[in-house]
């Protein structure tokens, strides 16, 4: 019995030594040399500021800009300092209500445009983070961007396009735009008329 | 199902089993003491560590012993981590100065750990320092996996053994899995996912100036810390703009391969591997599935290559894969089919390669439907629990598959090693009640199966049942335990049935919704993993022992053949029968009962 104990206390501290001091410092240690960009979380710079990650959405309201999906975070949406999903269950009558919302102020936002609205659009992400929308989400929204902007609704489309990555080695995953850079793009001017 | 669905199961399994093979060969090997040469560097470090725990390699041991060690230790993890997590804000490495955890958090997150489970009571990335995670988690998350593949390797030996008293030496049997198996995988995982762009930095959080700063309310708290409510009982709340987003970083990507290989499933942050940062493209989503179901498929073909017949683990595996394709069926097709309610409102929900449709609540547009739902499948499947998408949003059937597959008690691939011994459990029940109905002695490998193992057998299956009924029940009778349900009607008691089925089964995901870091469900849900795991890991080393001490019967006409595709079958029929009768009525109660209001759009 006291071997034994002896022996899970030694155990115990040599492998907290191996797998939780050097495994993660060894780790730590080769990703700052090989890829000292994605282990830092992909950040955006500019003008010597951070001005987001790319693999971190944002939310937008503003008509000029391309709006992602809806984000269960508290306080504040897109707060990537704590993760959230909503967890809101199928049957229940809040998920109707604030789908019926957003719904509404898609549509207000958008008259002109009369296609359904891609589903993806008004619901809540599992991270509240999802840098991505699908690419019928970001075409659905081109008539509101390209009023507000004053651009033609054939360059939004074209730079949509741009943004848009496909399913990894034509299998894997979902097609999607990245809204942030995205939104970017069109800050910068990118989106010829 | 879409055409490229099909494909990407289909791709899926395919990579699954290419990689198991060599690899479940190659463990027998480290197992029987021969290491490939790519590892045979590592060997001086192994006798190190003997050395300084005082571990003789030949000195072998009863199954008592065997399972007074794995207590023992466990016992010395439980107390590491809970004291790490009590005494955080005076450690170093603590960037975000996140303050001691509770004693009843501590407790739950401690034992969720330890016992592989990894249930989550807690947000990482608000709640735990960085040293926490290594120096807690990720320590338990190898040798908490390490401590289930040894227990499987004492049974898998036992069945080589002839009238001997011992079953091997479980400092030895956790130090190869730890050091030849978890160790190495975890390395090119890591720097794999971190190439995607997965974070791995010892810095702290970093703010991002928002593009178009946002307008948010708040909640207002009262002078006692409680938000303040107004006269109508709605939350009273104030307008903010921010104009920045904290982004949180950490020593992530060690974790996470670790949390996937070793089936914890534990997550650096809250959403887990839903978090772009934790996972952040298809590829790293293949990669991080692969690691879910790749040492439990490998252990099948360990197990092969040890009792000397590759059919037998080829058997045990073709059960499993079975019921998996069953599963992971109902769950694509009930989360693309969707939530009626949506066509109601008039939204486009149909899949192409413009927007991936279905059920897209709590889901990541990266993964979309069909990724989701393999996860989900293969996270319950195995013991992992970690999760790319929020399964409490989940359809009521496709919230049901990784329910159920918790349910059949972790035996569809399971937890590393826990997995193949509760499958084993299983299949001597198997020939046990086959044995019966055909008048054959009961035997497994060239063992017979008396009242002794059965009895252990049925120990072990029934407890975890017990655990989770008598969980679920407790919760819902009591104040306490309703006061945690987020979501109103039935879908309230699946949250409760999906928390206790979870940590009955050591499998740690959850119906997230549920406010379960309160100090009831934190003792009941800690109590229920202590008990389902250590449980089932005792009974085993007992039927372990009993066998090696048994003598071996040459197989004859009398044998009933257990490779075939017969005994496949009845193994499935064992397993589905036990876990319908004691879940049917509560599944019923729950997902089932809600599916049909769905339908009729109540």
């Amino acid at each position: 019995m006291l071997k034994e104990f002896k022996s899970a206390l030694f155990m115990l501290l040599l492998m907290t030594l191996l797998t939780g001091g050097l495994y993660p410092a060894l780790i730590t240690g080769l990703s700052q040399t090989l890829f000292p960009y994605q282990a830092h979380g992909s950040l955006i710079h500019h003008q010597g500021t951070i001005v987001g990650s790319n693999l971190i959405g944002q939310p937008f309201s503003d008509a000029g800009y391309f709006w992602s999906r809806p984000s269960a975070t508290t306080p504040m949406p897109y707060n990537a300092g704590s993760s959230s999903g909503s967890n809101t269950g199928p049957t229940n009558p809040d998920l109707e209500t604030i789908v019926k919302d957003r719904i509404t102020s898609l549509k207000e936002s958008n008259p002109q445009q009369k296609l359904p609205i891609p589903v993806d659009l008004v619901t809540a992400s599992a991270s509240g983070l999802d840098p991505h929308i699908s690419p019928a989400a970001a075409q659905w929204q081109i008539p509101r961007v390209a009023q507000a902007r004053g651009l033609s609704e054939q360059a939004l489309g074209d730079l949509v396009t741009q943004h848009t990555e496909g399913r990894t080695f034509g299998i894997l995953g979902e097609p999607r735009v990245n809204i942030l850079t995205l939104n970017q793009a069109l800050d910068q001017g990118r989106a010829k008329p | 199902m879409t055409a490229n669905g099909i494909f990407q199961i289909v791709f899926y399994l395919s990579v699954l089993l290419f990689l198991a093979w060599p690899l479940g060969v190659t463990m027998a090997r480290i197992y029987a003491k021969e290491l490939p040469m790519g590892l045979r560097w590592m060997s001086p470090v192994e006798r190190g560590l003997y050395r300084l725990c005082g571990v003789k390699v030949d000195e072998e041991m009863s199954w008592t012993r065997y399972a007074l060690a794995v207590l023992i230790f466990n016992l010395l993890g439980i107390l590491a981590v809970y004291l790490l997590q009590r005494t955080q804000i005076w450690l170093p490495l603590n960037p975000q100065s996140q303050a001691n955890v509770s004693p009843d958090l501590s407790f739950n997150t401690a034992i969720s750990f330890v016992s592989n489970t990894n249930w989550q009571s807690y947000g990482g990335e608000t709640t735990l320092s960085y040293l926490t995670q290594m120096l807690g988690l990720t320590v338990q998350n190898f040798v908490s996996a390490a401590t289930g593949m040894a227990v499987l390797v004492a049974l898998m030996r036992a069945f080589t053994r002839r009238e001997v008293q011992v079953i091997g030496n479980f400092w030895v049997d956790m130090t190869r899995s730890t050091l030849y198996i978890l160790l190495p995988l975890s390395l090119i995982l890591s720097l794999l996912l971190v190439q995607q762009g997965v974070v791995q930095t010892f810095s702290p959080y970093q703010s991002a100036k928002l593009l178009q700063p946002v307008t948010y309310e708040e909640p207002v708290n009262g002078p006692d810390g409680q938000p303040l409510k107004d006269a109508n009982g709605q939350a009273v709340t104030k307008k903010q703009t921010a104009t920045e987003q904290v982004i949180a970083l950490g020593p992530v990507a060690s974790q996470v391969a670790i949390k996937q290989l070793g089936t914890n499933g534990g997550g650096f942050f809250n959403v887990n591997s839903a978090h772009p940062l934790e996972n952040p493209t298809p590829l790293s989503n293949l990669m991080e599935m692969l690691a879910i179901l790749l040492i439990p498929t490998a252990l099948c073909f360990t197990f092969g290559r040890f009792v000397g017949d590759d059919r037998q683990g080829v058997a045990i595996l073709a059960a499993m894969v079975i019921v998996f394709m069953a599963f992971l069926t109902l769950c694509v097709q009930a989360e693309q089919s969707g939530n009626p309610l949506f066509d109601k409102l008039g939204l486009d929900v149909i899949a192409s390669n413009q927007t991936p449709g279905g059920n897209m609540e709590g889901k990541e547009v990266r993964f979309g439907i069909v990724n989701s739902a393999i996860w989900a499948t293969a996270t319950t499947a195995a013991s992992n629990g970690s999760v790319n998408a929020m399964h409490d949003s989940f359809t009521p059937l496709g919230g049901l598959a990784p329910m159920a597959l918790m349910q059949l008690g972790e035996v569809i691939f399971g937890g590393v090693g826990s997995g193949l011994y509760g499958m084993l459990l299983f299949a001597l029940v198997g020939v046990f009640v086959s044995g019966l109905m055909i008048g054959r002695t009961p035997e497994y490998l060239g063992k017979k199966i008396e009242a002794f193992e059965i009895k252990m057998a049925s120990i072990a299956i029934l407890i975890p049942l017990i655990a989770v009924l008598l969980g679920t029940a407790v919760a819902v009778v009591t104040e306490a335990g309703r006061a945690g349900i987020a979501n109103p009607g039935v879908h309230g008691f699946s949250e409760i049935l999906y928390a206790f089925s979870s940590a009955g089964n050591n499998n740690g995901s959850a119906f997230a919704g549920l406010s379960a870091n309160t100090p009831f469900y934190n003792i009941l849900l800690g109590l229920a993993m202590l008990l389902s795991r250590y449980w089932v890991i005792i009974p085993v080393l007992a039927i372990a022992g009993s066998l090696a001490a048994k003598k071996t019967i040459p197989s004859s006409a009398g044998t009933l053949p257990t490779h075939t595709p017969l005994f496949v079958a009845f193994l499935i029929g064992v397993i589905i029968i036990v876990g319908a009768l004691t879940f049917l009525p509560a599944l019923a109660l729950g997902p089932i009962v809600e599916h049909v209001h769905m339908i009729n759009g109540h």
